[in-house]
């Protein structure tokens, strides 16, 4: 089994989010940025099936130069070889169009992306991705197992949870529950230094459209302050949700 | 031309947002001078949708589309796009909604963007705001595409009654053994029990309620308010409560009009995720705690204390309006 693994290079979860250039562009100034979280819980159930299953772990990105610690992280948590398209991933339509490209050439029975980037929240990529291809997709994934040609999968649904069976080649969008918090792997040393030895291809875009444009950002209005309320007068708070707030 | 909405429902009743969806495409409509046409999937009462402000229904009766499959159903709504010559399409932020959107904009060749919060600054250029950077920002996004998809975040619109009626037309999209490649086996769903996705008030509990055995309370104050449960994410982490019920930037957004969070300190990520919500209370002992930067009304004090007191005060407050 041949998966690509699919990691957007995103803002760490405790950055603080600042723009630039007239608020048309996102600050990068200080900021840390670390494999995708949704993807990070992709990447390591790719891992079990690369160790269980024999799988070979492609990992691929669409990003700048900069984006190389990312994808090197990748790697030395166990990925076998990257792939960076090299363009800047401003829309959802044009990267699913770069990752096809590289699931086209490689020839990918699984492909694992996260349910959604963590700075744009498109959420649109694989399903996309899966529709330009004619592969079957399921989204908000929380778990999966493949055997042969045959997958099952559990997806999230408001309140609640579905199971699923389909085939290969599969895309999904995956998120926690795919793996737990404690499964993730932090790179060992030794992880980091084969990490320098494996492949890193880099490969042009090819042409496609972007029918989206971000136009301006915006930060939101600052909050005004705590109303507090004692703790031996509870009933006035209820009084505040009811009368003020009118939310009860 | 019309504006074609996806009114979603469930063992045939709408379901809130489908209503909310609806007075969005209403607006739409009217900004663009066309009319709206919702299609449902095995719904009740079609007709009914004539009061948030839709002119036309295009109904889908299909023993087959009895539980959503979102390449069935993108194929079904793509050609009801088609058929009604549809320029822009609303969806809502329900996560069979995200499923299905960008399946129906690859095979429309549109342009969509989730998380709107707002009617479109402008419609040419089309332009609508949505939230980014996990609530953190906004951004104003045109969509260049000649088609647009919309996905509208909950809560964020509202649902505006205009005692208008709709039309009831049948339609059959053709459907292709492809779209069933992808199956259901078997659905899991809470009944009875407010959803995060669709609740208007969130009771949710963190570490500072030192054990799974403690959500007793926050379980009963929940059922007095008819609220979901949610939780912090180190307690989903800690196996205290399920994964499905962790809110925050990795776990689900909450966009209720109230939210209570007990013993929750506020990581920044905990706050962005709940920050789409209208008001927000916080319980907890420590008053350098984030949350209460982000509240709108607190209380310092232990919560073992505070929330029975709460539950008290609700259950007469509910007696006395009942």
């Amino acid at each position: 089994m041949k998966i690509l693994v699919c990691i957007s290079n995103v803002p760490d979860t405790t950055s603080k989010i600042n723009f630039t250039e007239g608020d048309t562009k996102f600050d990068t100034n200080g900021v840390q940025f670390v494999i995708n979280p949704n993807d990070e819980f992709g990447l390591t159930r790719a891992m079990w099936f690369k160790e269980k299953q024999g799988a070979a772990v492609h990992v691929v990105t669409v990003g700048g130069a900069q984006t190389e610690p990312t994808i090197r992280k990748a790697l030395a948590i166990g990925a076998d070889e990257a792939i960076r398209v090299n363009a800047e991933p401003t829309d959802g339509f044009f990267v699913a169009k770069q990752l096809a490209e590289v699931v086209k050439n490689g020839g990918y029975d699984l492909v694992i992306a996260g349910r959604e980037s963590i700075d744009y929240n498109g959420g649109m990529v694989p399903g996309m991705l899966a529709t330009l291809l004619d592969m079957n997709f399921v989204n908000t994934c929380i778990g999966l197992e493949i055997d042969g040609n045959n997958a099952t999968a559990m997806r999230e649904i408001d309140g609640g949870k579905e199971k699923i069976s389909t085939t290969l080649p599969l895309v999904i969008g995956g998120q926690k529950g795919l793996v737990q918090e404690s499964d993730l792997r932090i790179p060992n040393m030794r992880g980091i230094m084969m990490a320098r030895q494996k492949a890193l291809n880099v490969v042009e875009p090819v042409d496609a459209p972007q029918p989206t444009q971000d136009q301006k950002f915006e930060k939101p209005a600052p909050k005004g302050a705590v109303k507090l309320v004692d703790a031996d007068n509870v009933g006035e708070l209820v009084n505040l949700l009811h009368n003020e707030a009118k939310v009860i | 031309m019309s504006v074609l909405v996806y009114t979603e429902s469930l063992k045939g009743k709408f379901k809130k947002n489908a209503f909310e969806v609806a007075s969005y495409a209403h607006k739409v409509a009217q900004d663009l001078g066309t009319s709206v046409t919702a299609v449902t999937f095995n719904a009740n009462d079609d007709a009914s949708l004539g009061n948030y402000g839709v002119s036309k229904v295009l109904k889908i009766a299909n023993d087959k589309l009895e539980t959503f499959n979102a390449k069935a159903y993108a194929d079904a709504l793509a050609q009801a796009a088609q058929a009604e010559g549809a320029k822009v399409i609303i969806l809502s932020s329900s996560a069979d909604s995200k499923f299905l959107a960008p399946i129906l904009t690859t095979k429309l060749n549109a342009g969509y963007v989730p998380n709107v919060v707002a009617a479109p600054d402008s419609t040419s250029p089309f332009v609508v705001k949505r939230t980014a950077f996990s609530n953190k920002g906004f951004a104003h996004t045109e969509i260049s595409a000649d088609i647009k998809v919309i996905g509208l975040s909950s809560n964020a619109f509202g649902v505006v009654e205009n005692g208008g009626s709709a039309a009831v037309d049948s339609f059959s999209p053709s459907l292709s053994d492809g779209d069933f490649a992808v199956k259901s086996v078997e659905v899991d769903r809470v009944v009875g029990k407010a959803t995060i996705a669709d609740a208007d008030i969130v009771v949710s509990g963190g570490r500072g309620l030192k054990g799974p055995e403690n959500w007793g309370m926050i379980e009963e104050l929940a059922d007095v308010l008819g609220a979901a449960t949610a939780c912090s994410k180190p307690v989903s982490d800690l196996g205290w409560r399920p994964h499905g019920e962790h809110v925050g930037q990795t776990g689900k957004p909450v966009a209720s009009n109230l939210y209570i969070a007990i013993g929750i300190s506020g990581a920044i990520q905990h706050l962005a995720g709940v920050s789409a919500s209208k008001t927000k209370v916080v319980i907890n002992n420590d008053p350098e705690a984030p949350f209460f930067k982000a509240a709108d009304y607190g209380i310092v004090g232990d919560a073992f204390e505070v929330v029975p007191k709460l539950i008290e005060k609700l259950k007469e407050f509910k007696a006395q309006n009942a």
